[in-house]
């Protein structure tokens, strides 16, 4: 049986590594007495995975684990149980139920995530760069150096920017995300920055997940929408 | 959310800014208005290393379950934020309530390792404390320190306004209630100084003096107060069924080095090794109700949700309800994903039974710890081993499946020979050779492979060894090559690997243990000149410590070279550990004829300890 668990992470939390926090997941999931499937061996480990790592300093109220489980409770008793284990900075929003096969995994199945970027110290800077920044998201092209772990190119990363939409007080993005074509905000901000001469790490963003999609029939989902409330 | 000491711009500027934040799971919070005593506890190296001692994590607990108290904790900052927090001037702050320590009633030092008095000196800096504790004010924390290597505090004297010398379970409750009183009376830091002195186990060293023969040993050490005692004595924890034991220990992000349940099941230790100071200043042995420690170990699994569970003690395998306890274990632990993890058994017939179900075999190595090569060396230094135990526990173990062997020894033990060093060598080969005598050739796992470790010996205070004479670092890097050379020349050398520790740190490490007041002087002038992290071999800077020496015209083989005559003032003569110098100079004469001493278990030797009245001294059945 696997559910997909839907968390956040905000506050000091933005701190915890990806890897500490699935450390954290784990005890977590053990105290909370979750009936989780452990794997075959001599030292047996939970079997979880997420859905895209999110970095150190970023914020979130979309993260996302799917989880085998030997038996399930309701829904509302492990979020429940859950909750009650986590610290201030971290809570659980949603389990759903979901198919078991590899095709749904979410680290599979995600698409695209939104974000949510502000100005740390610098409302004003804002202000003064909205036009530019219209400007900028309406090229035809936004040309930059792409690393990967194999390489890097010259890439276009005009495609993977979904949609955006300057606000009042931040910018709105949705970014292609996932194993295949991952556009990070930072790299896409700052390439902006320099071609405003600007050096991009003076300037402080907040950078905050929303949400993560997957793509079914040319529509984003969110992805604790691919399962089902246990009740 | 909680308030954070370092800004953003600062946490994503360090390496693991987990370190700093604080927030862990049992974590305790409390509101600073409900307590009127503020203890903040450090283990002065990284976060990491911290919060993996034990020791704390008790008296966190037993601190934090005390009316009015409030029990935080820190750690040293890591070389990147420590340059920051000097350029910045930000003071030094605990994690759980992000205060700075300076406003605290107590900074606590566990004193875990010699190799970290910088980094005391680090903490107290950057908590803006001054490092003498004559120069400290009202306004300053009071500065106590604990542990191993409280029991020769003089060469980190004038950095601590106490020493506790003993088990902290004991007397912290008197000692704050003496400072409630105080702070209630409106008394001087001094006069409350005074009246901490007088609490049993406790050492205030500003009320003591001592004085030196021309030849700089000491000649006299004395309290000039009044009312503090001339000695000052061991405290221990007798009732180990009712001494408190965290049941919610703090639960880190990071992976700490110590990433698990643990699970003490006695103090102390029977063996009486000669060079061991554990073995002598944790005596008697203290055994945990069997029942008492089962009924820990569920209830930790539960509130920290590790998925590995290690066992506490000197020596595992003597805790005599071992095989009761690793049955339980194995019943409740697989079912909920829990590994145990073993810590140096003995190698025989039942800790491989043990090791075989809940290890795996082909990945897992056995560790052996001969300590010295030949069995006449094994003699001198009390290590009841014999090479038929190690040889018959290898055989069996190869049987079992086991290809990987450690072995650790000492070089530089007193009364070594040029001829026990290569004995190092022939012991591993006979180890190599046990494996293929002893394993057909369709049964084995491919090659045998023994990894020896020697490190050098470190004279320690209480212990028959406290007067030997220590080798200087051309000495130890001459036996270590000994050892290096004679297994180049056996049958199976390429399946033993040799390493072996720095004796430049050694050295300054036998500097520490053994020295004297003067030793201080040294310690801060190489923190002046920047040292810090000398326990990690790519921050420890020997040059550093080798001009220090030589701008206070200070020699290290004073203290270290230098055999004492057993009729020497030491300079942690003053403390009473409870096991008598006379038996630490009959000890020392059974070395030197390298006769064996029987383990507590066996039989008594009166070395003192019974005075406490408790633990194996009165289990005994002779």
């Amino acid at each position: 049986m696997r559910v997909r668990i839907k968390f956040t992470k905000t506050g000091s939390m933005k701190y915890i590594g990806h890897l500490d926090t699935m450390r954290f997941f784990q005890k977590a999931l053990r105290r909370a007495g979750l009936d989780v499937a452990y794997s075959e061996g001599f030292s047996p480990h939970i079997i979880m995975s997420f859905a895209q790592p999110l970095g150190v300093g970023v914020t979130s109220e979309g993260e996302y684990f799917d989880l085998d489980m030997k038996s399930l409770m309701t829904s509302e008793q492990m979020i429940q149980l859950l909750n009650a284990q986590m610290p201030e900075d971290i809570s659980v929003l949603s389990v759903v139920k979901i198919p078991e096969d590899k095709a749904n995994k979410c680290m599979t199945l995600v698409a695209a995530a939104d974000y949510i970027i502000r100005f740390k110290d610098g409302e004003e800077l804002f202000d003064s760069l909205k036009d530019k920044l219209e400007e900028f998201f309406n090229k035809k092209e936004i040309v930059v150096l792409k690393k990967t772990k194999k390489n890097e190119k010259m890439t276009d990363i005009k495609p993977l920017v979904y949609s955006r939409k300057i606000g009042d007080k931040d910018i709105f993005l949705k970014l292609s995300s996932g194993s295949v074509d991952n556009l990070k905000p930072q790299l896409l901000l700052n390439a902006f920055f320099e071609e405003q001469g600007i050096k991009p790490d003076t300037i402080k963003l907040a950078i905050h997940r929303k949400e993560l999609y997957a793509r079914k029939n040319n529509k984003f989902i969110p992805l604790c929408r691919l399962g089902e409330e246990i009740k | 959310m909680r308030k954070l000491a370092l800004s953003e711009e600062i946490l994503m500027q360090v390496e693991k800014p987990e370190r700093y934040i604080g927030g862990e799971w049992n974590a305790v919070m409390k509101d600073k208005k409900d307590v009127d005593l503020r203890f903040a506890f450090c283990f002065p190296d990284v976060y990491e290393v911290g919060m993996s001692h034990l020791g704390i994590q008790i008296l966190y607990d037993m601190f934090n379950k005390m009316d009015g108290v409030w029990c935080e904790r820190v750690y040293s900052p890591w070389v990147d934020l420590d340059r920051i927090m000097r350029e910045k001037n930000i003071p030094l702050f605990t994690l759980e309530s992000q205060d700075p320590v300076k406003e605290f009633d107590f900074l606590g030092v566990t004193l875990q390792y010699e190799m970290c008095y910088t980094n005391v000196l680090q903490v107290l800096e950057l908590s803006h404390i001054p490092l003498h504790s004559e120069d400290r004010t009202e306004d300053d924390p009071i500065v106590i320190g604990g542990g191993p290597c409280s029991y020769n505090p003089e060469p980190i004297y004038r950095f601590f306004d106490i020493f506790y010398i003993g088990e902290g379970e004991v007397c912290y409750q008197q000692l704050f209630d003496v400072y409630r009183e105080c702070k209630k009376a409106g008394k001087s830091r001094r006069e409350f100084l005074k009246e901490a002195a007088k609490i049993p186990g406790l050492y205030v060293p500003m009320f003591y003096e001592p004085s030196y023969n021309d030849d700089g040993t000491l000649a006299d050490f004395k309290p000039i107060e009044k009312g503090v005692p001339e000695k000052i004595e061991r405290q221990i924890v007798l009732d180990f069924e009712h001494a408190p034991y965290p049941t919610k220990p703090v639960v880190p992000y990071i992976q700490a080095v110590q990433d698990r349940v643990v699970l003490e099941i006695q103090r102390g230790c029977i063996r009486g090794c000669r060079f061991c100071q554990a073995g002598m200043v944790y005596r008697p042995l203290r055994e945990k109700p069997v029942e008492h420690v089962k009924s820990l170990a569920q209830g930790l699994i539960s509130c920290t949700g590790y998925d590995e569970i290690s066992l506490s003690s000197l020596s595992s395998s003597d805790y005599e309800e071992l095989p009761k306890l690793l049955d339980y274990l194995m019943q409740i632990c697989p079912d909920q994903g829990v590994n145990i993890s073993l810590p140096s058994l003995r190698i025989d017939s039942f800790s491989l039974d043990v090791m075989s179900k809940v290890q795996d075999i082909k990945k897992s190595s056995l560790t052996f710890a001969p300590e010295a090569g030949s069995q006449r060396m094994r003699d001198v230094i009390n290590k009841g081993l014999t090479e038929e135990d190690i040889l018959n526990g290898a055989i069996e173990a190869f049987k079992g499946g086991w290809n990987k062997v450690k072995l650790y020894f000492m070089l530089g033990l007193p009364f070594e020979t040029e001829e026990d060093a290569k004995e190092i060598a022939y012991l591993c080969e006979k180890v190599a050779m046990a494996y293929y005598d002893n394993v057909p050739k369709e049964k084995r796992n491919g090659k045998v492979s023994v990894t020896a470790s020697s490190s050098f010996f470190v004279p320690k205070p209480f212990t028959p060894f406290q007067w030997a004479s220590m080798a200087k670092e051309e000495e130890f890097r001459e036996k270590a090559h000994t050892v290096k050379d004679t297994i180049r020349q056996q049958l199976n050398q390429k399946s033993i690997h040799y390493k072996y520790h720095d004796p430049d740190e050694s050295v300054l490490e036998g500097v520490f243990a053994r020295g004297d007041r003067k030793v201080a002087d040294l310690i801060e002038l190489v923190y002046r000149k920047g040292a810090i992290y000398d326990a990690w071999s790519e921050q420890f800077d020997h040059q550093k410590w080798l001009d220090s020496f030589e701008e206070l015209g200070m020699d290290p083989y004073f203290y270290t070279n230098r055999e004492r005559s057993t009729d020497e003032f030491l300079p942690w003569d003053f403390i009473d550990i409870g096991v008598t110098k006379e038996f630490m100079i009959r000890e020392w004469e059974r070395a030197k004829k390298g006769i064996v001493t029987p383990n507590c278990r066996q039989q008594c030797s009166g070395c003192g300890a019974r005075k406490f009245g408790g633990g194996i001294c009165y289990e005994s059945k002779n």
